[in-house]
């Protein structure tokens, strides 16, 4: 613990964990201070899960409402698997930050403000008719008003900078007193603003500068109402070397782990600009030496197709995107299924129909990865459950695709895309191997040749002697390999095709639940994102003494063999879902279940409260 | 150990061919078979790429392996060959609706991009798998059965579109008149990046006689020039006839030396790699110029796949990358 000199300081209170959200203009830098705390609260001891939620404009005008972003951490020394209900700390940079964001706080919560740009103009671009400052607005929670900006100007004034340079140090004030208050070191910090203002030294001492200042401030000056510093203990997490990793990062390096898995040297993954599924390209590109080659095609039919062509010349292709761009690929996503093609397409999901919300997230093309192409054309649909748990999917992704000679989607979304939480690094030497087969021998060869377990047609590359065939999106003869368009044979294929699909759910872990019995009163059924505030809520009430469990699905397409006989031992089912009720869809379908949906598309994650309620009202019903 | 030489008949393959009697694809066919041998390729290091139309069923009729993909997508299918493999060979056939109309994108960022590929751009003026609809080459006025009062779009030039995306390589052949097809094509081979060879083909069903105006054999000598690097740009029956830069202006006129005035240093020498001479020859039509056939524009660059793998072969060769330090990279605590 840092402490303050002489021990002046007053005694912490405790507190098992906190939600915290910086919210301000697009331009002064909630992400960076978000991501910052996040840094120090893991290098506290902390279990944290973080969301940073950001306008679709870069830079939408100053003070308005839609150009507000945030960035909200929860942390703690719990088990923390959501970025939290209610906040206890906002830090509102401006009027629209406040007006925005007020809602989310719980009462009595701390509402920290620069009281600086309340000026008429930001009220009322912010829509307030009175000052929140001075109208009872903020009575039921506790409030900071500071002057920011003069105490950062102060702060800043031997460093010769613009007043504009200046103001931009606001946030490392403002994080400066958030880690003084919470009892975080500020090294780390220190140490990354050296490096990222390392060409401008004065931008960088300045930020610094900032940033102890606002630590100061919480440590010398008496905060009104008494307002003291908190400590927020070690969390109990299992021993190892851990470090913070978002949802992107870990499926990137399980996609690079799975490639040496399977024992192949060139991962070519086509992409095109796209939100939330850009990062995927950022991290991927920067893994040349792992063998990764990134193309950003000209559009997504050319990624999707780049990735196809570079499957068929024996790379592993991966593609991709988010929800519009997924629709742009699904005809290629159709020939890769026609020509039994390994291929993985990740979906960032975001918020839709059409553009939708771009910046918000949403699991509503669960029904897109299932039957988004022509003619019946199945392929293996797995889904991310927490930023860590992208690791191994990815992994997993290229398993089926190389064993079984199919697209594979992988179903993520906008917010684990983003989140971050800590990881326990794996023991990469503990993955398992799926060494590929490339075919070699001529003899008995034609290119839809399969293996009678898996039902995968043989992988034969270009450049292979003797090996020479065609191959295409016209249905093919399933003794030649040949074009055929006899009736019978197409039945055939269309069998073989959905056989070989569904004989995935013969390789893959039977279903267990996440939480709780296998039998009881009520199965909570989540996919993707929703994992955390599920586990939570189903936490909540079991230690009510409810008999509920959660029951998480990474299989979507095939479903595990065993699912319906798990949901069977149940009296209810309700699935909660980001969308309008498509898990809950395909569950009725397979398995003729009265199942429940719980549906929300806010373009926010499910608070665990409200699945909490929904958990009680289902047991209620049946009282 | 030398593999024996292949004959244009060891690259055909054993699949019976199904487009229309007389149709031009058989002449391409044919011509392309022989440059593969004449090349000394090696038919398990070729690979053909199609999309969908007449000229896409290209691939099941040679030996090689082949790739029958989606409409208009072969150049980006393509592409991702080669970012796997470089070291192989690889032709694109597309068809004028294929690889102008819906795959017009792609053609273009091929191009620019320099990926090395052979492209054939088998142009007949007409959607003929569909049965006979207008397409982007079709002339102004053409009836079809989308266009009953004749089609009002103007037709695109694929030379000048080439250029226009930064084409390395451009030529023009015509489906039966092999020599050239073949020169063509083994010249389009050599050129390291891509290479658009547009093929005048008759669609003998929908289209029959498009390119009558310059390839019946008693009009070849005055409505086409054959343009060959560093040779005079001359033409006609008894090479009367040639073109130079109309004085005063930036285009072409057709001249006669020996006559008003005109001499046989008027007349412009071919230069391949001339770009500015390369627009102004593909605008040329028939009945005011002559159609060019031939080389039009061969100036290589870097191709884009080198580009990129040298990139990631610098990378590898700095070692083998450990997957833990990839994971354990930046900032890390322990838990004890």
């Amino acid at each position: 613990m840092t402490m303050s000199a002489a021990g002046s300081e007053a005694v912490r209170e405790r507190q098992d964990s906190v939600v915290i959200r910086f919210a301000g203009d697009s331009g002064d830098g909630m992400q960076l201070t978000g991501s910052q705390f996040t840094v120090e609260s893991a290098l506290a001891g902390s279990d944290l899960s973080t969301f940073p939620d950001y306008p679709a404009e870069i830079r939408a005008p100053t003070g308005s409402t839609f150009g507000v972003s945030a960035f909200q951490i929860h942390f703690g020394s719990i088990d923390v698997l959501t970025a939290g209900d209610d906040l206890d700390v906002l830090i509102a940079m401006n009027p629209a930050a406040l007006i925005t964001n007020l809602r989310d706080v719980r009462i009595g919560g701390l509402v920290l403000v620069d009281s600086a740009v309340f000026t008429p103009r930001n009220l009322e671009k912010a829509g307030y008719s009175a000052n929140p400052l001075e109208d009872g607005t903020l009575v039921q929670y506790r409030s900071l008003v500071l002057d920011m900006t003069t105490l950062t100007q102060q702060a800043v004034a031997s460093c010769d900078l613009t007043s504009k340079e200046a103001l931009r140090c606001r946030n490392m004030w403002a994080l400066g007193l958030m880690l003084w208050m919470y009892d975080r070191d500020r090294s780390a910090t220190i140490e990354w603003l050296g490096k990222k203002f390392a060409k401008i030294p004065k931008i960088a001492d300045a930020n610094i500068a900032a940033l102890n200042a606002g630590h100061a401030y919480g440590e010398t000056v008496e905060l009104p109402g008494g307002l003291t510093g908190y400590a927020v203990g070690r969390a109990d997490l299992p021993p190892g070397t851990y470090r913070t990793v978002s949802g992107t990062e870990s499926l990137a390096w399980g996609l690079v782990a799975g490639l040496r898995a399977a024992g192949l040297d060139r991962l070519m993954f086509g992409s095109y600009p796209i939100t939330p599924a850009s990062p995927l390209l950022h991290v991927l590109a920067g893994l040349r030496r792992y063998g990764v080659v990134t193309f950003q095609a000209e559009d997504e039919i050319a990624a999707v197709c780049s990735a196809i062509g570079a499957s068929y010349a024996g790379a592993l292709g991966v593609t991709s995107s988010s929800g519009p761009g997924i629709a742009l690929k699904g005809e290629a996503i159709g020939l890769a299924v026609s020509t039994e093609l390994p291929l993985i397409v990740v979906n960032s999901q975001r918020a839709g129909p059409s553009t939708g919300l771009p910046t918000k997230t949403e699991q509503s093309d669960l029904f897109q990865a299932m039957y988004g192409r022509n003619g019946d054309a199945p392929l293996a649909v797995i889904a991310t459950a927490t930023p860590t748990d992208c690791f191994e999917v990815g992994i997993e992704a290229v398993r089926l695709a190389t064993k079984y000679m199919t697209p594979v989607m992988v179903l993520t979304d906008g917010y684990l895309a983003n989140a971050a939480e800590p990881w326990l690094l794996p023991d990469t030497d503990g993955i398992p191997e799926f060494p590929v087969t490339q075919r070699k021998d001529p003899e008995g060869f034609h290119p839809f040749v399969r293996d009678p377990e898996t039902l995968a047609r043989a992988w034969a590359v270009p450049g292979t002697p003797d090996l020479e065939h065609r191959i295409g999106g016209l249905e093919k003869s399933t003794s030649s390999g040949h074009i055929s368009y006899d009736p019978e044979n197409h039945q055939q294929m269309t069998n073989l095709r959905a056989g070989k699909i569904a004989g995935i759910a013969k390789d893959i872990p039977l279903q267990e639940t996440a939480l709780g019995e296998a039998t009881g009163d009520l199965a909570v059924v989540g996919w993707g994102s929703t994992f955390g505030p599920i586990f939570k809520a189903v936490a909540s009430a079991r230690e009510k003494g409810l008999r509920v469990s959660h029951v998480h699905l990474r299989y979507i397409n095939p479903f595990p063999q065993n699912l319906q006989e798990l949901l069977a031992g149940f009296s209810k089912i309700l699935v909660p879902e980001m969308n309008n009720g498509q898990l809950v869809s395909l569950l009725r379908s397979a398995f003729l279940f009265p199942a429940q949906g719980l549906s929300k598309v806010t373009g926010k994650p499910f608070k665990i409260s409200e699945l909490v309620a929904a958990i009680h009202a289902q047991l209620e019903d049946s009282a | 150990m030398t593999a024996p030489t292949l004959t244009a008949k060891d690259f055909t393959s054993d699949q019976e061919v199904r487009w229309c009697p007389g149709c031009g694809d058989y002449a391409i066919l044919k011509a392309v078979t022989k440059t593969l041998a004449g090349l000394g390729a090696s038919r398990e290091d070729t690979v053909f790429v199609s999309g969908i139309g007449c000229a896409s069923r290209f691939p099941y009729y040679v030996s090689t392996y082949g790739f029958h993909t989606i409409h208009g997508r072969a150049p980006a299918i393509a592409t991702g060959v080669k970012l796997a493999n470089p070291d192989l060979d690889v032709w694109v056939v597309m068809g004028d609706g294929d690889g102008l109309s819906i795959g017009g994108n792609h053609t273009l960022h091929v191009l620019r991009r320099n990926v090395d590929l052979q492209l054939l751009l088998f142009n007949n003026e007409i959607y003929g798998l569909t049965k006979g609809q207008a397409s982007p080459t079709s002339r102004l006025g053409t009836r079809s059965p989308s266009t009953p009062r004749g089609s009002v779009d103007a037709p695109l030039i694929p030379g000048a579109f080439a250029l226009g995306a930064g084409a390395r390589f451009f030529a023009r052949a015509v489906d039966i008149q092999q020599p050239q097809l073949v020169e063509v094509l083994t010249r389009a081979h050599q050129h390291r990046g891509a290479a658009l060879v547009e093929i005048f083909q008759n669609c003998v069903v929908f289209n029959d006689g498009a390119f009558h105006e310059f390839t019946e054999r008693r009009v070849i000598p005055d409505n086409q020039i054959y343009v060959e690097h560093g040779k005079p740009l001359r033409f006609g029956a008894n090479r009367t006839h040639g073109l130079r830069i109309r004085p005063g202006t930036l285009s072409l006129e057709v001249v006669t030396p020996g006559e008003e005035g005109v001499t046989d240093d008027d007349v412009l020498v071919h230069n391949e790699k001339d770009q500015a001479l390369a627009t102004l020859l593909v605008r040329m039509a028939p009945p005011v110029f002559p159609m060019a056939i031939g080389v039009i524009f061969d100036s290589p660059a870097p191709t884009y796949e080198h580009v990129v793998l040298d990139q990631v072969t610098e990378e590898l060769q700095a070692g083998k990358a450990d997957l833990d330090a990839l994971l354990a990279g930046g900032r890390t605590w322990t838990v004890l």
